[in-house]
């Protein structure tokens, strides 16, 4: 359905797996009014969206619209659309203050190394630091089983043809993974720059990842994710000596779009820089207070 | 491409405030959106007919309010139009900045009979 990332077709089905378990069939979504013979309806109008304000598009296909008749009834509904993520990622969010545990969502485009961030932090800190993890892909266990191996507690969010995580999918898989207080919860979000941006899962703070592989215009490029991000590591350095990347102008970019972000540059692979994440992360750990109002 | 989830999103507050009303369906739905509400208007139009089929939506007309963006300098106070999320204050070029509208997404009012 979707030619950029495919979400939202009828596979769309959302599943909570285990690592080395079978299937558990949890389904968060309650809404899916999906229909699925939609192909037909597929015509994009393109040329009407942006150049006016009010773009009604009647579906009513030759009935007059304005006949009023004389049931009709307006509603104001006054209603945000994402009230419902909202109200579950404030649930999720008292959860995590209730228990003290911190709640990082990290979010970068697929191939960033998010993934190999988490490994490389699990494994440098988890003696020091409980973690729990909740990976979010498209499809396959194959991050939850990177995280199961360094015995750390996992679930994998597959969201099948959606392309970000939700804050009721976030709250299936804490209840499965039923962390301690006073521990980190590591929310790999599904690779992607731009969608998950909308949708808070109640996380104290949001990280954003970009490798110096990607362009330096990014952040502009992509504007919303860095702007609600609290953090940007910058992976990958260890290549900067093949590359042509200008750090600083990536980094002009960001502040550009959001003043506050702290910046972190990084060799996942081999350790160059952990360090000072490992101190911000440390940092957020005693009495964390939220930076959401 | 998180439209459709925002469309979905759209039914499901038009299918339970026309139960609610014990309407069977929408004539009209108002829509306020925000150019900063990271919502593609192109995509919205895009996954709208398949999000609405067989729903109380389906042969509703849409109307979109578009909001343009508005932003106020935190240094110098200056209020300013904001087409994109980078736009420095014309006064003193600061990035810092609060939004003070363009973010909205919302279902403003229905029509139902």
């Amino acid at each position: 359905m979707c030619g950029t990332c495919g979400c939202g077709s009828e596979e769309s089905g959302v599943r909570i797996l285990k690592p080395g378990e079978g299937h558990s069939h949890d389904h968060p979504h309650s809404h899916h009014p999906h229909d699925h013979h939609h192909h037909d309806h597929l015509h994009h109008d393109h040329g009407h969206a942006h150049e006016h304000h009010h773009h009604g598009h009647s579906h009513t296909h030759g009935e007059a619209a304005a006949t009023l008749a004389p049931n009709r009834k307006v509603i104001e509904v006054e209603q945000d659309v994402l009230r419902h993520n909202d109200l579950m990622a404030a649930r999720n969010r008292g959860y995590f203050e209730a228990r003290n545990i911190l709640a990082l969502n990290l979010v970068s485009s697929p191939g960033s190394g998010k993934t190999a961030l988490l490994e490389r932090t699990l494994a440098d800190l988890k003696g020091k630091i409980p973690f729990y993890v909740i990976e979010g892909d498209q499809q396959t266990l194959n991050d939850a089983n990177r995280i199961a191996a360094l015995d750390v507690p996992v679930r994998q969010i597959n969201t099948g043809k959606g392309c970000h995580l939700e804050s009721d999918m976030v709250y299936e898989a804490v209840k499965q993974l039923d962390p301690k207080p006073d521990s980190v919860l590591m929310i790999e979000n599904v690779g992607n720059l731009v969608c998950p941006s909308m949708f808070d899962l109640g996380e104290q703070n949001r990280v954003v990842i970009i490798s110096v592989t990607e362009g330096e215009d990014k952040p502009i490029k992509y504007p919303d994710m860095f702007h609600t991000a609290a953090v940007c590591i910058i992976n990958k350095t260890d290549l900067l000596p093949y590359l042509t990347f200008d750090l600083q102008r990536l980094k002009d970019y960001a502040l550009q779009v959001n003043p506050a972000l702290r910046f972190f540059e990084v060799s996942a692979l081999k350790g160059d820089g952990m360090d000072a994440w490992y101190d911000w992360l440390r940092e957020q750990l005693p009495g964390q207070v939220s930076n959401k109002s | 491409m998180h439209e459709l989830s925002i469309a979905m999103g759209i039914v499901k507050i038009a299918e339970d405030e026309t139960r609610k009303a014990r309407a069977s369906k929408v004539e009209v739905i108002e829509l306020e959106i925000g150019t900063l509400a990271g919502i593609e208007f192109d995509a919205l139009e895009f996954v709208w007919p398949a999000a609405v089929k067989g729903t109380v939506l389906e042969a509703a007309e849409k109307r979109i309010d578009v909001i343009p963006g508005k932003a106020q300098c935190m240094d110098c106070d200056t209020p300013f139009d904001v087409t994109r999320l980078y736009d420095a204050c014309p006064t003193c070029h600061s990035n810092l900045k609060a939004i003070v509208q363009g973010k909205e997404l919302r279902v403003k009012a229905l029509e139902v009979v």
